[in-house]
């Protein structure tokens, strides 16, 4: 009676430990902690491993909808120094049956950003062998950054480009007018001393009286 | 003043408005991508500090004399290269038009190379900088193949800038974006030179000038980086038994001679809008050794930048493999590290081994992430944009930086610009009613229209053509040209005359002992050399080819025939004007010797002839 009731109380242990070691359906894990977070790291003890646990019971139940999941159902093996172990994750209805790998996988995926911010660790710090992580999205940009930054550049090059254009034009214009100026003046006015006469604005020049017509005819 | 002497003033050569423009319009010019991608390339592949002497010997006997001509003789008779050589003898025109067409061909590529930097600087403003991850393939399983089987930075700039085609024989289409950046390019080079002289002696006090600050701040900025000293160790340890290998001596004589920018014309034009009397001669010394000490600036940042990223390579191999390990073995998590790996290794390769091995860690070296060296655009693009990734505050690095090979790469296009502006417009083949504007604005239109084949697929590949055949022996032959000319046609005595009408003293035994002896010889050795090595070396071009089965290794293929004669007429076309002037003038001199001189006699006094004579 006693051997049973010993049997009985050993065997789930034992049979849990076969389970998780010869097991198809377990995932191996491997926490990176030291790396994620260097100083603030926390170490690793039966608590953490508590936490893992019952988080990924929580992604078992999100997965399924089943609110039966347990931290009893979560199995654990071979734990080692360097933070890893693996894990098996056994049927609420039947201790002695492993979920199926692909559904384990699938629950991990679907809740990855929720297990990884329970310990404060990212998709690189925290592996599941086996499952790849979801890639982020790509960014979609409405306009690519770097078309505005050559929308900016380009429309400063014009506006340089017609200001120069513009102020050779009207430069031109400017010495055009200065020129058609300058000719007007020439034609009007015969230049004598020049400012004194220039004022008359006559076009035949001015009459000299020292000189006069009526001795056209010299007297010889 | 009256209408007559307006329109002789606006006939009147356009001049510097002060002397600092035209010393930085010809720094700017020398100072280019070469002096930052190519000389600490040679430094380094060369035995580090024992390149400096075949350089500096180069410069002394090839560099300086060669680059006091190009000044004294565009001062003095001031025009553009095709009047200068027409000047000193007709038979010589052909010099002219040859620096003429090189000075063209080298613009259409050189203006592409500064598309591919504006490409990257207008990236370099995003976080995180695109060409530090891969991106996601399509149905989001992964990242692209191509880039995962080479690294991010090659994706980008092989796949993402220059989506190259696995072959030259296939052009692809043209790559919208290269087209756009290619017109931004050469609107920018259009606003500089849109009057000539009078814009390019404006924007030089920036574009000459931003360089160096910018290599300052690197310089700082470089020099506290971890692993920096390696590189600069690396690069400066001299070797002294590379001095014996004669190619160092000609890549050391050939790199002198295209980082001064000779023979393209472009340093006559801006010398023939000096005043008359300048002195030439501190000009070239200041020139000349600006230059090379800006070279030897510029690879002290460069290298302690490619030591930084040589280190940062170094440290992550060793630090996958120390994950590895750590992995494999179950081993605490910081355990491993950069100091004890060693001996975990071997410990673990004695109780081990076979695990061990079957973990394929990879044999980490230092020197051997140090000797991954790259010149040209390898450098700028692949390399050193690595290293930017690896830099805290990657953003503001790689701006400054592209900033930086943007205006080195424009003060050039000056030069080149200038070599094919002012020998068309002494000739005076521009239509008067055009405005110097318009015929600008045509130039780079043209130019742009033409350069679009670099914006194809196999662009690079036509890039890198133009670059080795175009950009160098017709160089050679058109100073070797240049010198014999001065020398022989022109006379050493009248050219001496002409120095000293300028500087006011004859130029010194050192000059005439170089120019006549020295610099012709040893260009023509350089020349010969150059021939012997390019004849000898198969014609191949490194293609990117995806599906090679030792990508990312590039795929060397050999040039087909079409393709190498291309090459061969790049090389060839541009001196045959040499000889075709100089022969056609000499026909004409023979011809008009037998009709008869059409020269006016000069003691024909045309009031007196013998009609009237006979009318008394």
């Amino acid at each position: 009676m006693l051997a049973g009731v010993l049997l009985l109380i050993f065997l789930p242990p034992l049979v849990a430990k076969d389970l998780c070691k010869d097991s198809q359906d377990g995932f191996k894990v491997r926490l990176s902690i030291k790396t994620g977070l260097g100083d603030d790291a926390y170490e690793w003890n039966e608590s953490e491993m508590f936490l893992f646990r019952s988080t990924l019971a929580y992604a078992m139940r999100k997965h399924s909808n089943q609110d039966t999941y347990t931290i009893d159902n979560i199995l654990v093996c071979n734990d080692t120094q360097r933070v890893s172990f693996v894990f098996v994750v056994t049927s609420t209805d039947d201790p002695d049956q492993l979920i199926p790998k692909e559904q384990v996988e699938l629950a991990v995926r679907q809740n990855k950003h929720r297990i990884n911010n329970a310990f404060l660790l990212s998709d690189m710090t925290l592996e599941f062998m086996g499952i790849p992580p979801t890639l982020s999205a790509p960014i979609i940009y409405d306009t690519e950054p770097w078309l505005i930054v050559f929308g900016v550049v380009i429309g400063a090059v014009a506006v340089g480009i017609v200001a120069l254009l513009m102020s050779t034009v009207s430069k031109k214009r400017r010495a055009k007018e200065k020129a058609a100026g300058l000719s007007e003046e020439d034609e009007g006015i015969v230049k004598e001393n020049g400012t004194a006469l220039s004022s008359l604005g006559r076009k035949e020049g001015v009459y000299n009286q020292a000189f006069s017509n009526d001795d056209r005819f010299t007297k010889l | 003043m009256d209408t007559a002497s307006i329109a002789s003033s606006a006939q009147e050569r356009p001049k510097w408005d002060n002397k600092v423009q035209y010393l930085l319009t010809c720094i700017g010019f020398a100072v280019g991508l070469g002096n930052v991608w190519r000389f600490p390339y040679l430094c380094q592949i060369y035995g580090g500090g024992a390149f400096l002497i075949p350089y500096l010997i180069a410069l002394v006997f090839e560099g300086l004399p060669l680059l006091y001509l190009e000044l004294a003789i565009g001062q003095s008779l001031r025009k553009g290269s095709i009047g200068v050589w027409h000047s000193i003898s007709p038979l010589l025109g052909g010099v002219g038009v040859a620096s003429m067409i090189i000075s063209l061909l080298v613009g259409l590529f050189y203006n592409t190379i500064l598309a591919w930097v504006l490409w990257y600087f207008f990236h370099s403003f995003q976080e995180p900088l695109p060409w530090s991850v891969c991106p996601i393939n399509e149905n989001r399983t992964g990242y692209v193949q191509e880039c995962v089987d080479s690294t991010p930075v090659n994706y980008f700039w092989y796949r993402q800038t220059l989506n190259i085609t696995p072959d030259i024989e296939e052009s692809g289409t043209l790559q919208w974006w290269l087209v756009v950046c290619l017109a931004s390019a050469w609107s920018i080079v259009y606003i500089c030179f849109i009057r000539g002289i009078e814009t390019i002696g404006k924007a030089v006090y920036v574009t000459a000038t931003f360089p160096y600050l910018v290599l300052t701040i690197f310089l700082v900025r470089a020099l506290t980086l971890p692993g920096a000293t390696d590189g600069l160790r690396y690069l400066f340890t001299p070797d002294w038994t590379l001095l014996m290998d004669p190619q160092v001596w000609l890549d050391a004589a050939t790199q002198i001679f295209f980082s001064l920018s000779l023979a393209f014309g472009g340093l006559i034009a801006f010398s023939s809008y000096n005043p008359k009397k300048n002195d030439c001669e501190r000009d070239t010394l200041v020139v000349g050794l600006i230059n090379s000490a800006t070279s030897l600036y510029a690879s002290i940042p460069i290298f302690a930048i490619l030591g930084f990223k040589a280190t940062s390579n170094f440290n992550s191999c060793i630090n996958s493999n120390i994950l590895d390990l750590t992995n494999a073995f179950d081993i605490g998590e910081t355990n491993i590290t950069m100091e004890n790996y060693e001996s975990w290794l071997t410990y673990l390769n004695t109780t081990d081994p076979d695990k061990v091995s079957g973990l394929n860690l990879k044999h980490c070296e230092l020197q051997n992430f140090l000797d991954q060296s790259a010149s040209g655009t390898g450098l700028a693009f692949i390399v050193f944009t690595e290293a930017v990734i690896e830099m805290p505050g990657s953003q503001v690095w790689a701006v400054l930086f592209f900033i930086m090979l943007f205006s080195l790469g424009l003060s050039s296009m000056f030069g080149n610009l200038e070599g094919v502006l002012t020998p068309l417009l002494d000739l005076h083949l521009v239509p008067k009613w055009m405005p110097k504007e318009l015929f600008t604005g045509l130039i780079c239109v043209m130019n742009f229209l033409v350069a679009l084949i670099f914006t194809l697929g196999s662009g690079n590949y036509w890039l890198e053509i133009f670059n080795s055949y175009v950009g160098s022996i017709p160089l050679l032959v058109i100073a070797f040209c240049e010198i014999i000319g001065v020398v022989c046609f022109y006379g050493m005595n009248r050219f001496s005359d002409d120095i000293e009408s300028m500087t006011g003293r004859r130029p010194n035994l050192f000059w005439r002992v170089c120019w006549m002896g020295i610099s012709p010889i040893m260009l023509l050795v350089v020349l010969v050399a150059y021939v012997v090595v390019q004849v000898q070396k198969h014609p191949t071009y490194p293609a990117w080819n995806p599906k090679y089965e030792k990508f990312p290794e590039s795929e060397v293929k050999p040039y087909s025939s079409w393709v190498f004669a291309i090459c061969v007429l790049l090389s060839t076309v541009p001196v045959l004007s040499i000889p075709i002037v100089a022969v056609y003038r000499l026909i004409r001199r023979q011809t008009r010797q037998q009709t008869g001189s059409s020269l006016p006699n000069p003691y024909d006094n045309q009031a007196f002839s013998t009609e009237s004579f006979k009318t008394l």
